[in-house]
């Protein structure tokens, strides 16, 4: 009983973590610094995934949380690395628009995601249903991330966050998601980032730049 | 009650004024270790007080009593505010004077008293300095201040002696919006005491300074003061931080000498610890053109605003 307590208190402080983390993600201009914060961010994942699964007994949690480990936290972030050096745009660095109202929006959201959760964890049975209102929060703030930014590669970052916060979701609403859902998911990932890496090298031949709102102006020649 | 708490309270006064210029000076040591320049001696502070001291103390001839009462104001302030904050005993019989909502207003008061010090001469640079250091005081304040309702809501009193109190006999719990309350006190105390995102203390540049631009005035015995209350400050928000988020080890009421010895030990690893991790910060970050001040600030208001949130979310989720 009182280990299964201390269970739950490093779950909410791991949860604490990982919303800190995307209001970081919100606020940081670097791009670098993005993509460690993104690995940071599956790091929290990855501790979290593995005390719900020493705490419920379920091996096959481990194995997700492996998964976890070797795609967000090592492979991802190397590739993305990788395209930004070659892309020449590692020193990269992005205006935003007035901060901390962007932070005040994050604010809003994350009681609308705690409000929207409060059902669901009524609902679940799971050690982490405190939880479900954090892991929405990080969806919403990650969904607000790519509203805001600009270049490509940063949306991309916030779409990758953004499934950061459905898995956190999935695992504590109901101790996951069924493996072979899990591995297309992650095969999906990885397909995505190669392909959106390739759209990279497009759309600066195009543009110059990777901004996007180049996009936003259509021309007929 | 009884006469030991004054002995200690006494000790802890003392212990603080003599303490705070190494702080400063063990401070710039490790920037300049993690620089790979070479230090300054570790007691290079006591020796610019001492210096000071033996200098005369020249004023400009239109200078009204007000500049020359100030650093007296300003110290005593700083005196003030150590004698109420717990660092390693929480029966001070003068924190119940005042809790940590007046401490703030007591560092607002020697802010004021440090601007309007500087606008007496006229000269352009103090006047500038004064405004810079009013405008980052009125951005800090209210993030502390929600730092601050972190820890209140989390024990139920205003008092920083029965915060310490309550946290150190639960030990166990760790509540997530304490690590938003720590990195919004971490920015905050950037932003408070001249630290480098904010302001350079060792800049000579005139217009990017903010505190040294409200001191040019001084010399002499005064300068000091001043530098020694700034030092006191630094090592003043140290012990806050200290007492609100790592207080393991502190002696609480009652305690006895043994005990007070190894709260005396565990304080001073402590202060060594956060006196690098200060200096770690300020080496990694460079600094903030004096526009994105209130940005930075907003962002630690806002980030000790979400540690509320949390707490007040995660725990009504936990009871339903």
């Amino acid at each position: 009983m009182l280990k299964s307590y201390l269970v739950v208190e490093l779950l909410k402080l791991l949860a604490a973590g990982m919303l800190l983390i995307s209001f970081a993600l919100l606020a940081t201009r670097r791009t670098q610094r993005l993509i460690m914060l993104f690995a940071g961010q599956g790091a929290i994942l990855f501790l979290s995934t593995c005390l719900v699964a020493h705490d419920a007994g379920l091996t096959e949690l481990y194995f997700s949380a492996a998964l976890t480990l070797l795609l967000k936290v090592v492979l991802l972030p190397l590739i993305l690395h990788g395209l930004l050096h070659r892309l020449g745009a590692q020193w990269d660095n992005e205006r935003l628009v007035h901060v901390p109202a962007t932070m005040l929006a994050g604010l809003v959201l994350v009681v609308l995601a705690f409000g929207l959760a409060q059902p669901i964890s009524m609902l679940a049975t799971t050690i982490m249903r405190h939880t479900v209102g954090i892991a929405l929060a990080v969806i919403l703030l990650s969904f607000l991330m790519m509203i805001t930014r600009r270049k490509a590669v940063s949306q991309v970052i916030g779409f990758l966050a953004m499934e950061n916060g459905l898995f956190f979701a999935a695992t504590s609403a109901t101790y996951g998601m069924p493996m072979v859902i899990e591995l297309g998911i992650a095969l999906d990932l990885l397909v995505a980032v190669f392909i959106l890496g390739i759209f990279f090298f497009q759309i600066r031949e195009q543009f110059d730049s990777l901004d996007l709102h180049h996009l936003e102006t259509l021309k007929e020649e | 009650m009884n006469g030991i708490a004054f002995v200690w309270q006494f000790l802890e006064v003392v212990l603080a004024i003599a303490l705070a210029p190494l702080f400063t000076g063990w401070i710039a040591q490790c920037r300049a270790w993690m620089q790979n320049r070479s230090a300054p001696p570790l007691l290079q502070p006591y020796r610019m007080l001492r210096k000071l001291f033996h200098k005369e103390a020249v004023l400009a001839e239109h200078a009204s009593p007000l500049l020359r009462a100030a650093p007296y104001a300003l110290f005593g302030a700083m005196v003030l505010a150590a004698a109420i904050i717990p660092s390693f005993v929480t029966d001070l019989p003068f924190a119940r004077a005042a809790d940590a909502i007046a401490l703030i207003g007591l560092f607002a008061t020697a802010r004021v008293c440090q601007a309007l010090a500087a606008m007496d001469i006229g000269s352009a640079f103090g006047t500038m300095g004064a405004r810079r250091e009013m405008m980052i005081g009125f951005l800090a304040e209210p993030a502390i201040l929600m730092v601050f309702f972190n820890a209140f809501l989390l024990f139920g009193t205003t008092a920083l002696t029965g915060v310490v109190d309550n946290y150190a006999s639960h030990p166990s719990v760790v509540d997530p919006s304490v690590i938003f309350a720590a990195i919004g006190f971490v920015m905050v105390l950037l932003a408070e005491n001249a630290r480098i995102p904010i302001d350079n203390p060792a800049t000579h540049l005139e217009l990017t300074m903010i505190h040294e631009a409200m001191v040019l005035e001084y010399s002499g015995r005064h300068l000091a003061l001043i530098e020694w209350a700034a030092s006191l400050k630094l090592f003043n928000y140290a012990c806050i931080g200290i007492a609100l988020f790592l207080p393991w080890g502190i002696a609480i009421h009652g305690a006895g000498l043994g005990h007070v010895l190894f709260a005396l030990a565990a304080l001073i690893v402590k202060l060594a610890v956060c006196g690098a991790a200060l200096a770690l910060i300020e080496s990694l970050s460079a600094k903030l053109r004096l526009f994105r001040a209130p940005e930075f600030l907003a962002m630690a208001f806002l980030i000790a605003v979400l540690g509320l949130l949390v707490h007040l979310l995660m725990g009504a989720n936990t009871s339903a």
